[in-house]
């Protein structure tokens, strides 16, 4: 691909659009985080980072990289871990938290609208200030919303109540050639035409640049109750997942742990988790709008665990039981990080009739190849996020088993109908087993949707599906 | 070993209102649950029995609806419970508090370790624990951070003072304050739930205490007038410097408040 190599003039006019020394970072003012994301091993720096304000900034810096064929790539946190925000051609970063601001909270059509760069966080305490709710409910609470949506992400308590999808009402989206348009909004209901706002969503900034979003808010559930199941065995706590998703008690939230990750996070927070007496757990969550309500609802799942061979049900009711659980729960991923010198994850989702033979499937790869595969995960909608290790292995060594157990897994999701990524994405890692996974046909309208979104190829290139 | 331990139902959340014309805290409608704090207690008289043996009782003192937190005890392992329950215990300071749960203690039997938690999350005063010893005139430990041994007739304990770590070796019957974070409390078990479902709470009233003088209970029995409750001034100060030649400002800033 032939793009501009940015020269002084180009610095001076993106300069000029961003007019402002702290908002426009070259050379050695760039920080080498902008070079990366949570994918190791995948690094790339860009030429010039800027951090625009407003959807103006956003539109004029597009339109400055569209006439001058320069590749730009938008990023929010950082958070992702496929590599969707790492500039892979160089050219301009587009860091987008600094437009972090609650735009409007409309009581009477039950939506908030705000930026992009709002984190996780605070989203979650704003809208719970206020008595509202917004489910989707990802690990990386220091994600931004638009980064959110960009992956399409599902979170914790996508058994009951869905995805980003699900709860994104309308989009300001700033395309390829600079043009602003707005896609949805605040209407409940929409069947006028092709529905682009949910194309834009898990577009992985691809497409287009969301610089404002209008989202579906619930009431705030008044009661919540989880309940951590231990069994014996990983097998017998996998294998009642898909009874508790048929007795109908609608859980929001099924996980599943086994005790080394639960050390692992311990050892990383420094703080004890309530239970030691298991191999293997279930997390459960439980919401209604009465301690009787929900009550009714978990205890039926109860005698069901415990009919399946769980050796107690505990009962997590209070805000400071809730956080030795869920604080541990959260902390996973960077536990599991902090115990072995490299890592490659798999974020594959199958139907959730079959996640328990995902999940014994992955788990006896460690066996069969020779390598250290730790688990957790939403059993109760089908994502299995496995983590294959490096521990002392040499790189090459590595590459290769990596590589193996990672063909073996994907195999094994084709073969129970499941997708690639459940909800981190596909972004520059994981291009090739979404190739594989999905039809020609399928590739080639991926491919169509790109070109006539971005016909010049400038926006995140080399990300999702190749041009 | 015979433990009691002291528990006390608090409201769920920290957004209670405060009764102007009484100081008392408003309850009623409020959700409520086990104090916190007095859960590490719980768990280290649990601990204690699985180790040594024995067994566990919690005593509160509340309205007939307090028999929640003694039941979610029975849940997490306790085998008995009593509350102390009458209409002339309420309005109570910590004086009468403690004299009321230290009259219950004598009534409820014979203990070799009475535990409690450091402090409540309603009353935040963290001085019960301490009067009820005086009371029964036993020793007291408070912000015992850990049991280092635990004898037939006594216990070595540590406790957290500000600047050291004093050691106390400390016999029967005594009083043993737990701070936070001794150990992570277990979760109320769904099955221990069910099984104590019908084991009855001993209720105890102002009847069944030896000193039956209801001058010392509740409102009449509190010295203590609460004219106003609020949150302590902070007076915490703050500044954050950047820049250059920071090492002399520091020296000059600390000479000036007289550090050096």
């Amino acid at each position: 691909m032939n793009y501009k190599k940015l020269d002084a003039q180009d610095f001076d006019n993106l300069f000029a659009i961003i007019g402002d020394e702290e908002r426009f970072l070259t050379d050695g003012d760039i920080n080498e985080e902008y070079s990366h994301d949570e994918l190791s091993g995948t690094a790339s720096w860009p030429d010039v980072v800027v951090r625009p304000t407003s959807t103006e900034e956003v539109s004029q810096v597009m339109k400055y990289a569209y006439d001058n064929n320069i590749p730009l790539t938008p990023r929010g946190a950082g958070t992702g871990l496929v590599g969707a925000a790492v500039p892979m051609e160089h050219g301009i970063l587009l860091d987008t938290s600094l437009m972090n601001n609650f735009l409007e909270l409309d009581e009477e059509n039950l939506t908030l609208t705000l930026e992009p760069g709002v984190l996780l966080m605070e989203l979650a305490a704003y809208v719970e200030d206020r008595g509202f709710f917004y489910p989707p409910d990802p690990g990386e609470k220091s994600a931004t919303i638009g980064g959110n949506i960009s992956t399409n992400a599902g979170g914790m308590r996508a058994v009951k109540y869905g995805v980003t999808r699900d709860y994104v009402r309308g989009l300001e989206v700033v395309l390829p050639n600079g043009d602003v348009i707005e896609l949805g909004g605040k209407v409940v209901k929409n069947s006028s035409g092709y529905d682009l706002k949910d194309l834009i969503i898990g577009s992985e900034g691809t497409l287009g640049i969301v610089t404002k979003a209008i989202l579906k808010l619930l009431p705030l559930p008044q009661k919540t109750i989880s309940l951590l199941v231990p069994f014996p065995t990983l097998q017998q706590a996998i294998r009642t997942v898909p009874k508790i998703i048929m007795s109908k008690s609608n859980p929001v939230a099924v996980e599943f742990m086994e005790k080394e990750v639960i050390l692992d996070s311990e050892e990383y927070l420094g703080k004890k988790f309530p239970d030691h007496q298991a191999d293997a757990y279930l997390l459960l969550k439980f919401d209604g709008n009465s301690a009787e309500d929900v009550q009714k609802a978990y205890e039926g799942v109860a005698d069901l665990c415990l009919a399946q061979g769980a050796m107690d049900v505990l009962i997590s009711d209070t805000e400071e039981r809730d956080e030795s659980i869920w604080k541990a729960r959260g902390a996973f991923l960077e536990a599991i990080k902090g115990s072995t010198s490299d890592m490659d994850e798999v974020d594959i989702v199958v139907p959730r009739n079959c996640v328990n033979e995902m999940v014994e499937f992955s788990h006896s790869l460690q066996d069969k190849i020779g390598v250290r595969i730790k688990s957790f995960g939403h059993a109760g909608d089908g994502n299995l996020h496995a983590y294959i290790l490096k521990d002392d292995m040499s790189d090459d060594v590595w590459e290769e088993k990596m590589a193996q157990a990672m063909e073996m897994m994907y195999a094994k999701g084709r073969e129970l109908q499941g997708q690639v990524s459940g909800e981190h994405g596909i972004g520059y890692a994981k291009r090739g087993y979404l190739s594989e996974s999905d039809s020609q046909q399928v590739m080639n309208l991926m491919r169509g949707i790109k070109a006539a979104f971005d016909p010049k190829n400038i926006l995140n290139p080399h990300k999702v599906c190749e041009a | 070993m015979k433990i009691l331990v002291c528990i006390k139902q608090v409201p769920s959340s920290n957004k209670v209102e405060v009764d102007p014309v009484t100081g008392v805290l408003k309850r009623d409608g409020v959700e409520s649950k086990m104090n916190p704090y007095d859960l590490y207690a719980l768990e280290t008289a649990l601990r204690l029995k699985e180790e040594k043996g024995g067994d566990v009782t919690v005593l509160s003192m509340g309205p007939p609806q307090a028999q929640a937190v003694i039941k979610e005890a029975f849940a997490m392992g306790a085998d008995r419970g009593v509350l102390l329950s009458d209409r002339r215990f309420g309005g109570a300071d910590v004086l009468a508090t403690s004299y009321t749960l230290s009259q219950g203690i004598g009534s409820a039997g014979d203990f070799d370790l009475i535990l409690c938690g450091k402090q409540t999350t309603d009353g935040d005063t963290a001085q019960v624990g301490s009067e009820i010893s005086e009371w029964l005139g036993i020793p007291s430990v408070s912000n015992v951070i850990r049991f280092e041994k635990v004898d037939d007739d006594s216990v070595t304990v540590e406790m957290d003072l500000p600047n050291n770590i004093e050691r106390s070796k400390v016999s029967f019957p005594c009083l043993i304050s737990v701070d936070k974070d001794i150990f992570m409390p277990r979760l109320p078990s769904y099955t221990k739930k069910k099984a104590t479902e019908d084991r009855a709470v001993v209720m105890l009233s102002l009847d069944n205490m030896k000193d039956k003088d209801d001058g010392h209970y509740g409102l009449f029995g509190s010295p203590t007038q609460v004219q106003r409750i609020f949150p302590p001034e902070s007076d915490v100060h703050q500044e954050v410097w950047n820049g250059d030649d920071l090492g002399s400002r520091l020296y000059d800033k600390l000479n000036e408040l007289k550090f050096i």
